[in-house]
């Protein structure tokens, strides 16, 4: 390679060359209301829209050791995107929390969180997750946060946020203590366990709510876990999946947001776009030598070989999310990482990897 | 007092007062030393390294009347006696005394450097030559044609230029120049420290607490993550860039949004960013980001080699920390200079306290003092 060729390389990958290395924050937003074909077209009825982002953050898992002693790493971790969120440009016109906000869903935990959160310059709102949800069935949460579960419409768009964290009253009912009952759902791969769910009371909610949506209006819902069936034994699972599914059916633009699985997921099943969104706090699976040394982290039942477990931020990260077409593009800030983008594909009608899409190799398809 | 004794602290001032200043020499670095400890060097294939080049890197280097004022070379700030740096100076001065913001790295060994300048913002040495030149803070000309002008008409240069290049005087261009200076550059290596020595030839040259030092630096102190030590080769850094919490504290966080945000509206190119970087303070502390507007990398600087690390004091970026100890001390912290420094929020995620005692903090030191190259050794007080 010559030395003007691998410059040229260089200037590329540092930003610093031609207008061709924008900064993902920089990137071009689509008009909205562009069809699927890509022309643009005057969108119906009264209401104005408009391209916007909001920004994503979620799994912080703050967690209290002892007293106002916290682990410093979730702490670091949720401080580091509440401050990077502040320096976008364009400003995202609010924040989401995915859930998880504290680890054992203490008040200490919540309050903890929330101030760190309180650091944040835009309006934001919660999803709840099970971390925070079992020890008191979310009445502190709610407290903080208001409502676990609501909707609200924003430039156009009707956002649909779901508390799909719930379970049967039975496992509710089982355990000795609400500590107890905390504990056992913090734990993958828990013989214990059980399945998420939205539940019937939150569906019927949900049908009555979407009922007053035009059938070409962009739905978001936002879930901690993903509104799909992915693996049972971590709770990348709702266990009325389908029924959710059914409802959002009839939109021509619908997108699942899901925090919970601290790792990046996308899908498309018929209609309905999937992403997930990354943890500040740890990334799951995380290595083995993660836990070489003591460490806060939940205990390991399979490990991956991806994460730097010097760098603590390493498989972390948050994400904002550019709405183009009533469709999302996700961009990941990955710390010691590069940054990635998922964006859904007109061409082939579902979320792709903008980077890597091309260089995928095929799936393993037998075990 | 012991009359002997006495006899020997005068003999001992004696010698003190009459050893002779080291001096750095290139043909010290023209013989094949061993390159013990270091990995092969990528030359690029236009520019292969002769000897009669590196003389005239040498010169070039050296050569005072490519400044404003005429008294500034690029050794003014890499000195060859102090390592190649401007010790003890925190920040660099180049014309009339003007202060840059950052502390001159060294020269030793930066041809192995993935990128130049602590913020990455230059791909190879060539590059890199061309912008302290027109910096106002460094050599402050207008353009490039004064270093033309002086090396067409210059016979000694022009004799030179037309031996390694085979160019008539009107021929030389500005990449001639900086193909000699980075050619000079790719000699001023140093490895076959007394670490490399113990290390990957096994001779006993190391004491206890140097050896205890070592130990620390690769397990309890962190240190190796970053300051790599491969299996063959150590170049003590990783390439990479890293918020290690030094700098970004001194910007408010009203002016940490200002001018990212400037940063992220306005695609500025190179050289735009080596004058605003190195023109004020607040927007040097931006770091690695100002080169990527990558907001995960808000002040981050590469990680520097440790090699000849006794002779380049003082440390950091920004020269703000005086001895090695300060620096242990600063990690120890888990990334503050003091107690009551906030940790950034930006900081490297391989950043966190160390709980190390008095007695290991100064193992460290003493490993890190053994890390002075061969070629150096004479250097070191």
């Amino acid at each position: 390679m010559s030395a003007d060729i691998s410059r040229r390389k260089f200037l590329e990958r540092s930003a610093l060359g031609a207008a061709s290395a924008l900064f993902p924050i920089a990137m071009v937003n689509v008009v909205f209301g562009k069809k699927k074909g890509g022309e643009a077209t005057k969108s119906k009825g009264t209401r104005e829209k408009s391209d916007f982002t909001f920004a994503y953050i979620s799994d912080a898992h703050i967690q209290q050791i002892s007293g106002n002693k916290f682990v410093r790493n979730w702490d670091q971790g949720l401080k580091r995107a509440v401050a990077e969120a502040n320096l976008l440009v364009p400003k995202p016109d609010f924040v989401m929390f995915g859930g998880d906000l504290g680890q054992l869903g203490k008040k200490v935990e919540l309050d903890h969180g929330a101030e760190i959160m309180s650091a944040c310059k835009y309006k934001t709102r919660y999803v709840m997750g099970e971390h925070d949800y079992y020890l008191d069935m979310g009445a502190y949460w709610e407290k903080l946060f208001g409502s676990h579960y609501y909707s609200f419409d924003h430039k156009g768009v009707h956002f649909v946020v779901l508390n799909s964290v719930l379970t049967y009253d039975s496992w509710n009912n089982k355990w000795p203590s609400a500590e107890e009952r905390m504990n056992q759902m913090a734990g993958l791969d828990n013989p214990n366990g059980t399945p998420f769910m939205v539940g019937e009371a939150q569906r019927s909610w949900l049908k009555k709510d979407l009922a007053k949506v035009g059938r070409d209006t962009p739905v978001i819902v936002l879930s901690h876990s993903p509104i799909q069936k992915i693996y049972k034994g971590w709770n990348f699972w709702t266990e009325d999946a389908e029924q959710v599914q059914a409802l959002l059916k009839p939109f021509s633009k619908v997108n699942v947001i899901y925090g919970h699985v601290h790792q990046i997921q996308y899908n498309q099943i018929g209609n309905i776009s999937f992403n997930s969104v990354m943890a500040t706090s740890w990334p799951w699976p995380y290595p083995q030598t993660y836990a070489l040394v003591k460490s806060n982290l939940p205990v390991l039942t399979v490990p991956m070989n991806r994460a730097d477990p010097f760098f603590e931020r390493d498989a972390t990260g948050w994400q904002f999310i550019d709405v183009n077409s009533g469709k999302v593009a996700a961009t990941y800030l990955l710390p010691d990482n590069e940054n990635r983008t998922v964006k859904y594909s007109n061409k082939t009608g579902r979320p792709e990897d903008v980077k890597y899409q091309d260089k995928r190799t095929a799936a393993q398809e037998h075990y | 007092m012991n009359r002997y004794l006495f006899v020997l602290c005068i003999a001992a001032v004696l010698i003190a007062g009459i050893k002779p200043e080291a001096k750095f020499m290139i043909s010290e670095f023209l013989e094949k030393d061993s390159q013990l400890g270091l990995p092969p060097m990528k030359i690029p294939e236009d520019n292969p390294i002769t000897k009669d080049k590196v003389l005239l890197g040498e010169k070039l280097f050296m050569d005072e009347r490519f400044s404003s004022t005429g008294k500034v070379s690029c050794s003014t700030c890499h000195l060859p006696e102090k390592a190649f740096t401007d010790s003890p100076l925190k920040v660099s001065e180049g014309i009339d005394k003007l202060k840059g913001t950052r502390n001159a790295p060294t020269v030793i060994n930066a041809a192995f450097n993935r990128s130049q300048f602590w913020d990455g913002r230059s791909p190879d040495l060539e590059d890199q030559a061309l912008h302290p030149f027109l910096n106002p803070v460094e050599m402050g000309l207008p353009n490039h044609e004064p270093i033309l002008k002086i090396v067409r008409s210059d016979p000694g240069y022009v004799n030179q230029f037309k031996k390694v290049f085979d160019v008539s005087p009107p021929q030389i261009t500005i990449r001639h120049v900086v193909k000699a200076i980075a050619a000079f550059e790719r000699v001023i290596i140093s490895s076959n420290s007394r670490f490399d020595r113990w290390y990957f030839r096994g001779e006993n040259v190391l004491n206890d607490k140097e050896k205890q030092g070592f130990e620390l630096f690769t397990i309890k102190g962190r240190c190796v993550s970053c300051h790599v030590i491969e299996h063959t080769t150590a170049l003590f850094t990783d390439g990479k860039f890293h918020n290690v919490g030094v700098g970004i504290n001194n910007v408010s966080d009203e002016d940490v949004a200002r001018l990212s945000a400037e940063f992220l509206k306005t695609m500025y190119n190179q050289s735009d960013v080596d004058l605003k970087v190195l023109a004020d303070s607040k927007t040097s502390e931006l770091g690695r980001f100002a080169v990527t507007r990558n907001v995960t990398e808000l002040g981050s600087f590469k990680t520097p080699t440790l090699r000849n690390i006794a002779l380049t004091a003082p440390y950091m970026h920004d020269g703000s920390q005086k001895t090695l100890e300060e620096v242990i001390d600063h990690y120890n912290r888990g990334g503050a200079s003091s107690d009551k420094e906030k940790i950034n929020p930006y900081l490297s995620g391989g950043i966190k306290p160390l709980n190390l005692t008095d007695e290991e903090k100064a193992a460290l030191v003493a490993f890190m003092k053994t890390l002075t190259g061969k070629n150096f050794e004479k250097f070191q007080k």
